[in-house]
């Protein structure tokens, strides 16, 4: 299905919940925040979130600033 | 003596007791080894972060910031530095409780344009009272505008944090009569926020009598920053102890010798 990832479109196969996308991106284990088109999905429901085509995902993490 | 002495009490912000006065960010630095290096020799126990979207694709095996300034360690606060609007502050924050596993304390500064980076306070009042309602402990960067600091803590924000100038500026404290007029109406904590340059700004918010300064350009842009960051700890803590001793008089005529004015050999 096609996503838009951080603005980006990207098509991904074999993935149907959050947690999936998360393991094909190489950032499972990874300090992050997952948002499902603008609502934040919780660490605890990355599993059972599924995910359609279209969405919007935004996935973020702390970097440096004041 | 230090500050951890009974001389001072801690800084406390929503409830959370600091006995370091000074916060640091944590952007503008070459590395994450000089970041960490930097944030340690600060003292700082609060420590700004920023909230961004992650490199897809990108090297997955990059260190991440809080592996080198680790919620275990630090009290981290993630800022809206970037959001020009409340909407996108609060999601911002949103997205930043989510990332630190529920951790509510957070710096808002809504910006009014790109090239001052000032706040815009209509919005920031916008965004602070939607956080406020949503559980958020709001430390909330502002103008110097004593009325508006008074209404920023009235609406609830756990501390207000004028601007010295401008972010980035270096130029210190430019208005210490205005920063005087909140700070002396001021219930919660009063942190300057911006603009601090070196450690004689940073002494001089203290002795004004605010409770904390939060400072990133001014060590990050040091040529070197990690002794400027034991430099800007040191000034915090003078400032401090120099509000705690309170300073002598000033004086325009009638000077006192230090020295005593009997037994001078050409009396």
């Amino acid at each position: 299905m096609q996503l838009y990832i951080n603005g980006e479109a990207r098509r991904v196969d074999q993935v149907s919940h959050v947690a999936d996308l998360i393991a094909v991106l190489g950032l499972t284990g990874r300090r992050i925040a997952v948002e499902v088109n603008e609502v934040i999905v919780p660490r605890t429901r990355h599993a059972t979130t599924p995910l359609n085509d279209g969405d919007r995902i935004e996935i973020v993490h702390a970097i440096g600033g004041g | 003596m230090s500050t951890d002495s009974s001389w001072d009490t801690p800084l406390t912000i929503a409830g959370r007791r600091f006995a370091s006065r000074l916060l640091v960010g944590t952007g503008k630095y070459r590395d994450l080894e000089e970041t960490g290096a930097a944030v340690q020799a600060s003292g700082a126990e609060i420590v700004t972060v920023a909230v961004r979207r992650s490199n897809i694709g990108q090297n997955p095996d990059e260190p991440n910031l809080l592996d080198v300034i680790s919620p275990e360690r630090y009290t981290i606060l993630p800022n809206t530095a970037g959001c020009y609007n409340a909407r996108d502050a609060v999601r911002t924050c949103q997205l930043a409780r989510e990332l630190l596993d529920g951790h509510n304390l957070v710096k808002l500064e809504v910006l009014g344009n790109d090239h001052t980076l000032y706040p815009n306070v209509i919005e920031t009042i916008s965004a602070a009272r939607t956080l406020i309602e949503d559980g958020f402990d709001v430390m909330v960067y502002t103008s110097d505008d004593p009325i508006v600091a008074a209404e920023l803590e009235s609406m609830g924000c756990c501390a207000v944090m004028p601007l010295g100038s401008l972010i980035g500026s270096g130029h210190g404290l430019l208005n210490p009569h205005a920063l005087s007029l909140i700070i002396d109406n001021a219930r919660v904590p009063i942190l300057v926020d911006a603009g601090i340059g070196t450690p004689s700004d940073a002494a001089m918010a203290m002795e004004l009598g605010c409770d904390g300064v939060l400072i990133n350009s001014a060590i990050a842009h040091a040529r070197q920053p990690i002794l400027m960051a034991s430099a800007m700890k040191k000034a915090v803590e003078a400032g401090r102890e120099a509000r705690l001793a309170e300073r002598m008089g000033r004086k325009t005529y009638a000077a006192s010798p230090s020295s005593p004015s009997e037994g001078l050999i050409t009396g």
